[in-house]
């Protein structure tokens, strides 16, 4: 069968891959017709693009990985520095290049896996497993603030705020666990809520703006990054904050310290355990309640979801909120559990990070928590990798940078894996749609 | 040209478009293919310009077995199409879109002079002027179409496509590009005509094919009756006019006084329009697209702030009121653009059943969706409104034009409502459906509701509307009695007041109006039968005078 061709508007040019039939006036005429395209036809344009991106398959998803995989062995063998002096006398013994090619890669990644999962190579039990937490414990900021992003980007908001989100949950939880005297429970559930807010109130800024005057989410978030960056640089500097050793803050309270889940000296805590059990929820929020449903719907089609009485403005705020609020709480998990004090760096690279583990895991909620321990153990297996096979902890930087260039470009992968184009489905209604179904078959 | 396709048949995956479809159009003949939404007549006019390859089959151009690759390939065989959709750039002047593609180049430079010619010797050969430095955007659609037509005759197209061009103009203009085939069609220009209307198919067309799911399923002359036509189209009879008894108006319902609704530079989009509707009447409003109608239902639902001017409904004032409660206060509403406006398309049929449902009681429970009630509510609407789907959890985006816009009915039409506004509420539905739509809007019309339908097909004014409002540039024309001609209501479309309008008509009547006085003589005629009795034979018998011949 041959490649179908668009009907009318989309040409065979809207696929980067197709080549490019011989020019005709009538794709010049297309090209007229998108001329029309106005700045909000842009901005859909962006969307509808995200919005193909996270709805392509999780085959598409691994192979993307995959290919990342391969193409980082290619690098570690390319630099490792034993190959290369293979590579001097590569066709006198060829067999020494490969066998010092497959080496360096093979190594590399066992390493990686032994920093990440278990380390067989450990003296004792508690260092062969402590990989393994320590991945969950990286992973859980980054599956709170992951969720944030999906959720919003589902509302039709891309929230690049995360890194400000991030900071001020942790700065009001700081405050709360340091600043107050509770009983246990008590107090940190107060931190918990206190993190939640400071995130949502911080997103929630970008939101009404948005809603208001309509200045996009997107500029507005990564100025208050910035604005959140400085902030909690200086607030570590205050009599109220500042701690001990320059640059902390003091210590939170034990009684709002997130319980460890395994003795010393694991890391792990129950933030793990908050950030699955607010997956769930937010399944449930955007699956099964009526809020989700607006969020969904105003996100999908903000006209649409005007026209059967959904107020866009106030879905807007609110996704914004809900969202800020998740990134607050990995701000929070991370003074709270694993850090214990504030400092300017404690979001590190979280906000970003999430937008990443969003778009891996297509801003599904279980995609989301397998793409953050994908993210952690990468993170917590580049530090072993170094270490033992001298590969650089960058490496970690280039995978995690491949599999998003990969997912962000499902054609190329497609193309080479040979995968069929999808869509073919969509181009016209089913052949069933001629045969009427009686309802009730599938239910 | 003499055309000739062989068993042209062209699939998507497992689905067959068109299959084996054979027909010949003869040089200067006007060629109607009929067909509903859906039964692949854009497909084969696709495939013949070159945008599709046909899996299997042959084009012969004056019996030379043709291959097309491209649109330039069927242009360069003499191939001309008009879209439903223009492909004009709205900036570009006459001239400039004319050329747009084969662009004449004098030292470098695109040769305007040259191109003005070819308009003007174009057009006036088609026995019409259009001023080739006017921009495209300031010109009407009628004037918009001819530029298509120019510029594919421009291109030497000896076989013109005109894919649905009726569907924006009103019956004068209607006229006027009838005028222009006629022209073509005796200088020797062929024409195929596509089409889901069957009174201009009699008033234009040499020859008719009729296509349904994809197969040529028999072929006409002229002479044919619109109901021969019609159940050859849908594969059964169908009754065509709405069987509805005089209205029984009770109180008004709702009330429209001297509205205003201005567009974001100021300018008034609709214009001091007044009107009341009571409860139990349906008030068509008719009007050529974009004359004001949209803006007129969006300030009735309240996502269009007027600039003055009130809307009341049950003796309450809506001003101040969000979507939300005017819903709830019993409006139901159908937007024109039902993918833009009227769905999400990537949610099921079960979410898309309740979106304006959505918050209270029984879709939503303590906050959460009740799921049970979601499907239950979705299976019994998909049967009852027949929206065709594998399953009631496909995406809506996925179904046909026709099957969204049942459910988009099915979903307005699932609670209680004192007042519905539908615009457009049967495009692209097959004619089938249009006829069950039709017969439940007249039944909520009878259960007592007040209707206001706004549409820019006239044959569905007619068919539904117990009064008729004529809008144009933003401005109430008139308001006439259900049943006005179409020739009056062509003219009022154009702004030209009721009286005036109805001297006018009677001066002279286009060939539609005309068919409608046919089709009236003819229905007195015909046996009175009961309005359940199909009054056409069975799609499947021959016609005493055969005007219309079986081929499958």
């Amino acid at each position: 069968m041959s490649t179908p061709k668009e009907p009318l508007g989309p040409t065979p040019a809207e696929d980067p891959l197709e080549p490019v039939e011989p020019q005709s006036a009538a794709d010049v005429e297309v090209a007229g017709e998108q001329s029309r395209a106005s700045v909000a036809e842009l901005d859909g344009f962006g969307r509808r693009y995200l919005r193909d991106v996270m709805s392509s398959s999780s085959l598409l998803t691994l192979l993307a990985i995959v290919l990342a995989v391969l193409l980082g062995g290619v690098l570690i063998i390319a630099t490792d520095p034993a190959v290369q002096e293979a590579t001097g006398y590569f066709f006198a013994r060829p067999s020494t290049f490969f066998a010092a090619a497959w080496d360096a890669a093979s190594q590399a990644y066992l390493a990686l896996f032994q920093g990440a999962i278990y380390d067989g190579q450990a003296a004792t039990f508690t260092r062969a497993i402590r990989p393994i937490t320590e991945t969950l414990t990286i992973a859980t900021p980054l599956i709170l603030a992951g969720l944030s992003v999906g959720l919003a980007f589902r509302a039709g908001l891309f929230n690049i705020g995360g890194q400000g989100q991030v900071i001020l949950g942790a700065v009001l939880a700081t405050w709360i666990g340091f600043g107050l005297d509770l009983p246990p429970v008590v107090h940190l559930v107060l931190a918990l809520v206190g993190g939640a807010v400071g995130g949502a109130f911080w997103a929630a800024i970008a939101g009404v703006l948005k809603a208001r005057t309509g200045a996009h989410e997107v500029i507005v978030t990564i100025m208050l990054n910035n604005i959140a960056a400085y902030l909690v640089l200086w607030v570590v500097t205050t009599k109220l904050f500042a701690g001990g050793s320059s640059g902390t803050s003091k210590p939170v309270g034990e009684n709002s310290r997130l319980p460890a889940l395994l003795p010393e000296p694991f890391r792990l805590h129950l933030g793990f355990i908050l950030a699955l059990v607010l997956a769930a929820a937010v399944w449930w929020l955007m699956e099964r309640s009526t809020l989700g449903f607006k969020l969904r719907a105003v996100g999908s089609n903000a006209r649409a979801a005007r026209t059967a009485g959904i107020s866009v403005g106030a879905m807007t705020v609110l996704a914004m909120a809900i969202a800020g609020g998740l990134a607050g709480l990995a701000g929070a998990s991370q003074v709270l559990g694993t850090e214990g004090y504030l400092t300017a760096s404690v979001a590190g690279t979280i906000g970003f990070d999430a937008i990443t583990v969003a778009l891996l895991g297509r801003s599904k909620p279980l995609g989301t928590v397998l793409a953050g321990l994908l993210f952690g153990a990468l993170a917590a297996g580049g530090r072993l990798m170094q270490t033992r096979t001298g590969t650089p902890l960058d490496l970690v930087l280039v995978l995690q940078s491949f599999i998003v260039l990969f997912i962000a470009a499902p054609p190329l992968v497609r193309t080479i894996w040979r995968l069929p184009k999808p869509g073919v489905r969509r181009e016209k209604p089913s052949p069933t749609s001629t045969t009427p179904v009686t309802a009730g078959a599938d239910a | 040209m003499r055309l000739e396709l062989r068993g042209i048949t062209k699939r998507f995956g497992t689905f067959t478009a068109n299959d084996g479809i054979d027909m010949v159009v003869e040089s200067g003949e006007i060629h109607a293919i009929l067909g509903e939404n859906g039964a692949g007549k854009s497909t084969l006019m696709n495939t013949l310009y070159g945008l599709y390859e046909p899996d299997a089959g042959q084009i012969v151009i004056d019996g030379e077995p043709v291959v097309f690759t491209g649109p330039g390939d069927a242009m360069r065989a003499g191939i001309g199409m008009v879209h439903q959709h223009f492909m004009l750039v709205p900036v570009f002047t006459v001239a400039e879109n004319v050329v747009l593609g084969q662009e004449p180049v004098g030292k470098g430079l695109i040769d305007l002079k040259r191109a003005r010619q070819i308009v003007r010797e174009t057009s006036e050969m088609l026995g019409f002027e259009i001023d080739p430095d006017a921009k495209i955007e300031d010109l009407p659609v009628g004037v918009q179409q001819r530029v298509e037509i120019v510029k594919a005759l421009s291109r030497n197209a000896k076989l013109l496509i005109l894919d649905e061009p009726t569907a924006v103009l009103t019956p004068q203009e209607t006229d006027e590009l009838i005028e222009i085939m006629r022209r073509l069609a005796a200088a020797g220009t062929s024409i195929l005509f596509i089409t889901h209307k069957l009174r201009e198919i009699r008033a234009v067309s040499d020859a008719i094919t009729i296509i349904r799911l994809g197969q040529v399923v028999g072929s006409a002359t002229p002479s044919a009756t619109e109901s021969e036509l019609a159940s050859l189209m849908v594969g059964r009879s169908v009754s065509l006019g709405v069987a509805k008894e005089p209205a029984t108006t009770r109180e008004d319902v709702l009330e429209v006084r001297n509205l205003v609704v201005r567009d974001t530079h100021g300018v008034p989009v609709v214009n001091d329009v007044s009107f009341t509707v009571a409860a139990g009447e349906i008030l068509a409003v008719a009007g050529v697209q974009g004359n004001g109608q949209t803006e007129l239902t969006e300030a009735i639902l309240g996502i269009q702030k007027p600039a003055s001017g009130s809307v009341v409904l049950r003796g309450e004032p809506l001003e101040g009121k969000g979507v939300r409660e005017r819903l709830d206060s019993g409006l139901a509403y159908v937007p024109e653009d039902r993918s833009t406006d009227g769905v999400v398309g990537e949610f099921s049929i079960v979410e898309n059943l309740v979106l304006d449902r959505i918050g209270a009681a029984p879709v939503s429970r303590g906050g959460a969706l009740d799921m049970r009630f979601l499907r239950r509510n979705a299976h019994e609407l998909v049967k009852e409104f027949d929206v065709r789907t594998t399953s009631v959890d496909r995406a809506v985006g996925t179904l046909s034009g026709g099957n969204q816009q049942k459910v988009v009915l099915a979903r307005e039409l699932s609670r209680p409502l004192s007042l519905l506004v539908a615009s457009q509420p049967t495009r692209g539905v097959d004619v089938g459906s249009i006829e069950f739509l039709h017969d439940r809007i007249v039944s909520e019309r009878d259960k007592g509701a007040a209707v206001v339908i706004v549409s820019t097909e006239l044959d569905e004014v007619l068919a539904l509307g117990d009064r008729i409002a004529v809008m144009c540039g933003g401005e109430l024309v008139g308001i006439v009695p259900g049943g006005e001609s179409r020739d009056v209501l062509g003219l009022m479309m154009t702004g030209i007041g009721p009286e005036e309008a109805r001297e006018r008509a009677a001066e002279h009547h286009t060939l539609l109006g005309e068919a409608d006085l046919e089709a009236e003589a003819e229905a007195a005629d015909a046996v009175p039968v009961a309005p359940t009795t199909p009054t056409t034979p069975p799609a499947t018998g021959t016609v005493d005078d055969a005007p219309v011949e079986e081929t499958r």
